[in-house]
């Protein structure tokens, strides 16, 4: 009895064990500490979007354009710190230019009534065009001023042997944790995903928790686009390209149901961690990236219908 | 005499717990036989497993003759099995008639014959007496619409076996009577029906045979007319019941609420007070704007004109946010869609609008406080549930309604607007809700009640006000409201509004 609701309530945890043991088995070089940190530190990125993502599906939303939001905050944020900006109104800045971007698909959505999938599907392009207009399509460097040194510790440095990016992740894992579960926002996230109407009617401003959850996910695509760029100390015009979906993927790989109301982010960071070791997996044993992509696509469908056979017979 | 349906030594545990009992049941080919029991007694998993939605643990199903274990709905239809599930299960953005036809549409070389589906869904909503057109959203029509839609499905299957899950509760008598026309002519027709209902009344109008369960166990079973109400309670909830409509004469203290020439879709120029510490009735026929109204009044219908005062201050109600704001609760009659979130937890339901009571500036919610809160709403209304992680929809339809009023009370609100708030409640709990309700009079609650249970309305309103089209037509006294001229006012400007 309680076993079975263990592994019902952690059938993606139990699945990335599975996932780690037979690669391990495939090969030895994998449970290497150093892979296992270059595993979460590739893993950051997509777990620090896909939390945001999760917010969003968790009101029954979607949201396409945070890819185009990483590259448009990114490269901002690359020409702040090439005009030698002090560091930490840089990254303010550039988190505030994402929540903001995430915010108007927010207002969109609730006061023009336009489906999430529609408002950010326009927003990725419209975003994504804005970056090329901004960048004229080349990368812009983060520059020499020293202020680009110290930048490059958020994507390229360590503390205490732990890359920078993974302890990122860890924090904003632990803020989004306590905001779902402790916090009355966090209640009404569920609540509206769960049933919208009965949310309004529960005297929830709607309007303003959808808008709060869609800068919430802008903001967490800059802060990924501020990892990458200062890994790369240059903001590329096409970076992120394709995000969105790995995002969504962690988020579904961790349970969370795409109908709105149910799931944990606890989830969404196994959910990423699946993908990353497979990404992982797959490029140690040198299959061509062409097969990862199917192989990639498999696993997510295989993982997808486990979890929604447990649900029927449940 | 023929048996059409016979249940032997049935047996149901949910997550170990046991909600059958060895359960024995017969339907017979020209009888309606009342299933009647508690809240939670197991009644709706009774219904559920004879149609293939649940799956027995034990006992035999048999059906004319044969050993049956359907697996879905849609096996027991097929043989002649029609429910009307206690939740309505219509989808709201599909058609009247859509949802009649939904998963069995008639076709013509792979065309959907609409013609068809419109011709029959009038034909069997004209036998209920009902002018609508098949052509609406189902989302457009009252409760007590959908739910004669729901019938009407029930109708059209032309099933051998009928099982009525707590039709009426959303009815007014109107429409119940409608219902029990129809109901005579399937028995003269030999269909066997199977009617729950929590208004026992209608049980001894309407039923030939009782079964009685209590805590998942058949207690008695025999002809109605071998039974009186007393017993039949006794039978329910295992003790005696006394005084079914235990009433507190107000002590009204100041003007509460001042609703002035309110105009709302479906209401117009609706002008009436209300004190702290009194209970106001509203009665009216399916229709008549009472529950338009009580969402303008809670902010969940834009407001055309008028206004809302509470303790002598205009209010203003843009939208639900507002309502709670001032202090106004609402019960809605429609917990599935309105009250609860289904797929949720009890506790977390239950505190959704009155969360403020238990967070910090930050918006932190003290867990222990709100733990302890909870708890007391499920003792206080005697929620028969295993803990407060509960998800929604595993609860009786009685449990749920009874989350969905303490989730108005958690607010602690000045003016409680309760609509329909017995729906689907048994004996007991109606019972206790009115206790409570007294108290909470006593305790300086304003309370509006809109109730199409004419008895309960006359047993527990200081003062009764009727509407009809949308306006009001009529306001009683206690003393001399009585469930005639309540009527000719119901129905006053039914013709000419
Ligand atoms: N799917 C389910 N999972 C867990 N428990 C369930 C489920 N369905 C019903 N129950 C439990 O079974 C018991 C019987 O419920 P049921 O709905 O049959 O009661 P009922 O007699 O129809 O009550 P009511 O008059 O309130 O409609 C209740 O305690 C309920 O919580
Ligand atoms: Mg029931």
């Amino acid at each position: 009895m309680k076993l079975n609701d263990f592994i019902s309530e952690n059938k993606s945890l139990i699945g990335l064990i599975i996932l780690m043991a037979a690669v391990s088995f495939a090969n030895a070089n994998f449970l290497g500490i150093d892979n296992m940190l270059n595993i979460l530190r590739q893993t950051s990125i997509n777990a620090v979007i896909a939390m945001g993502m999760t917010f969003v599906i968790l009101t029954a939303g979607i949201d396409l354009a945070v890819g185009s939001i990483l590259a448009f905050a990114g490269a901002i944020c690359a020409s702040l710190i090439g005009m030698d900006t002090p560091l930490i109104i840089a990254l303010v800045a550039t988190i505030m230019v994402g929540a903001g971007l995430g915010a108007t698909s927010g207002v969109i959505i609730s006061y023009f009534n336009v489906q999430p999938f529609i408002a950010t599907l326009v927003g990725m392009t419209m975003i994504r065009g804005a970056t090329l207009v901004y960048t004229q399509g080349r990368p812009i460097s983060t520059g020499y001023f020293d202020v680009a040194e110290s930048f490059y510790q958020f994507g390229g440095g360590y503390m205490f042997g732990i890359p920078n990016p993974v302890i990122l992740m860890v924090v904003i894992f632990a803020l989004c944790w306590f905001v779902l579960s402790q916090t009355r926002f966090g209640r009404y996230v569920y609540a509206i995903g769960g049933n919208e109407n009965v949310a309004r009617l529960s005297g929830i401003n709607v309007k303003k928790v959808k808008i709060l959850v869609y800068a919430l996910s802008g903001a967490l695509a800059a802060l990924a686009g501020i990892i990458l760029t200062a890994r790369l100390e240059s903001a590329q015009p096409t970076a992120g390209l394709g995000y969105e979906l790995d995002a969504i993927a962690a988020v579904v790989l961790g349970g969370t149901s795409l109908a709105g109301g149910k799931g944990r982010i606890f989830g969404t960071i196994i959910g990423a961690l699946i993908i990353g070791v497979l990404n992982n997996a797959l490029n140690i044993m040198d299959v061509s990236s062409y097969y990862q992509m199917i192989a990639k696509g498999a696993v997510i469908l295989l993982a997808v219908v486990v979890d929604s056979r447990g649900k029927s017979n449940a | 005499m023929t048996t059409l349906l016979e249940l032997q030594g049935i047996e149901k545990s949910f997550s170990g717990i046991n909600v059958l009992k060895s359960v024995d049941l017969t339907i017979r080919a020209g009888r309606v036989v009342a299933l009647a029991g508690e809240n939670g007694a197991g009644k709706s998993t009774l219904m559920k497993i004879i149609s293939g939605i649940y799956q027995r643990d034990a006992g035999t199903v048999i059906y004319k003759g044969k050993e049956v274990r359907f697996t879905t709905a849609r096996q027991s239809m097929d043989a002649g099995i029609g429910i009307i599930h206690q939740e309505l299960n219509l989808l709201p953005e599909l058609s009247v008639a859509e949802n009649i036809y939904l998963g069995r549409e008639p076709t013509k070389l792979g065309k959907i014959q609409w013609d068809v589906i419109e011709r029959e869904s009038k034909k069997y909503l004209a036998q209920l007496k009902q002018d609508i057109d098949p052509k609406t959203p189902l989302g457009k029509l009252s409760i007590a619409q959908q739910q004669m839609v729901e019938i009407a499905k029930a109708l059209s299957l032309n099933a051998e076996v009928i099982i009525m899950d707590e039709p009426t509760d959303a009815l007014t008598d109107i429409e119940t009577a409608i219902l029990f026309e129809v109901v005579d002519e399937l028995r003269a027709q030999g269909k066997g029906l199977v009617f729950i209902s929590h208004r026992l009344g209608e049980i001894f109008q309407m039923c030939d045979d009782i079964a009685i369960l209590r805590d998942g166990e058949m207690v008695h079973q025999g002809p109605v007319s071998e039974i009186t109400e007393d017993d039949l309670i006794r039978h329910m909830v295992g003790r005696e019941l006394s005084d079914q409509y235990p009433f507190v004469p107000a002590v009204p203290g100041d003007v509460r609420i001042e609703v002035e020439k309110l105009t709302a879709h479906g209401a117009q120029e609706v002008s009436f007070t209300a004190h702290a510490g009194e209970v106001v009735g509203f009665a009216g026929l399916v229709g008549a704007g009472r529950t338009e109204l009580a969402k303008a009044i809670f902010g969940a219908n834009p407001i055309q004109s008028g206004a809302v005062k509470i303790d002598g201050k205009a209010i203003r109600l843009r939208s639900p946010q507002d309502g709670v704001k001032a202090q106004i609760g609402y019960v809605t009659e429609d917990r599935k869609q309105e009250g609860l979130v289904q797929s949720q937890e009890l506790g977390t339901n239950m505190s959704l609008t009155g969360l403020d009571r238990f967070c910090n500036a930050l918006g932190f919610v003290n867990k222990a406080s709100e733990a302890v809160t909870i708890s007391e709403y499920i003792e206080a209304f005697a929620i028969k549930t295993r803990d407060a992680n509960t998800i929604i929809s595993n609860l009786s339809g009685g449990n749920q309604q009874k989350v969905s009023i303490a989730k108005s009370l958690v607010p602690e609100p000045k003016v409680l607007i309760l609509d329909e708030p017995t729906r689907g409640v048994d004996v007991g709990a109606k019972r206790e809700i009115y206790t409570l309700i007294n108290k909470l009079k006593a305790e300086g609650l304003c309370i509006l009640l809109i109730s199409s249970d004419m008895p309960e309305l006359l047993g527990i309103s200081d003062r009764i006000h009727v509407l009809s089209s949308g306006k009001l037509t009529g306001s009683f006294a206690r003393a001399e409201a009585t469930q005639e001229n309540i009527m000719r006012c119901a129905v006053a400007g039914q013709t000419n509004g």
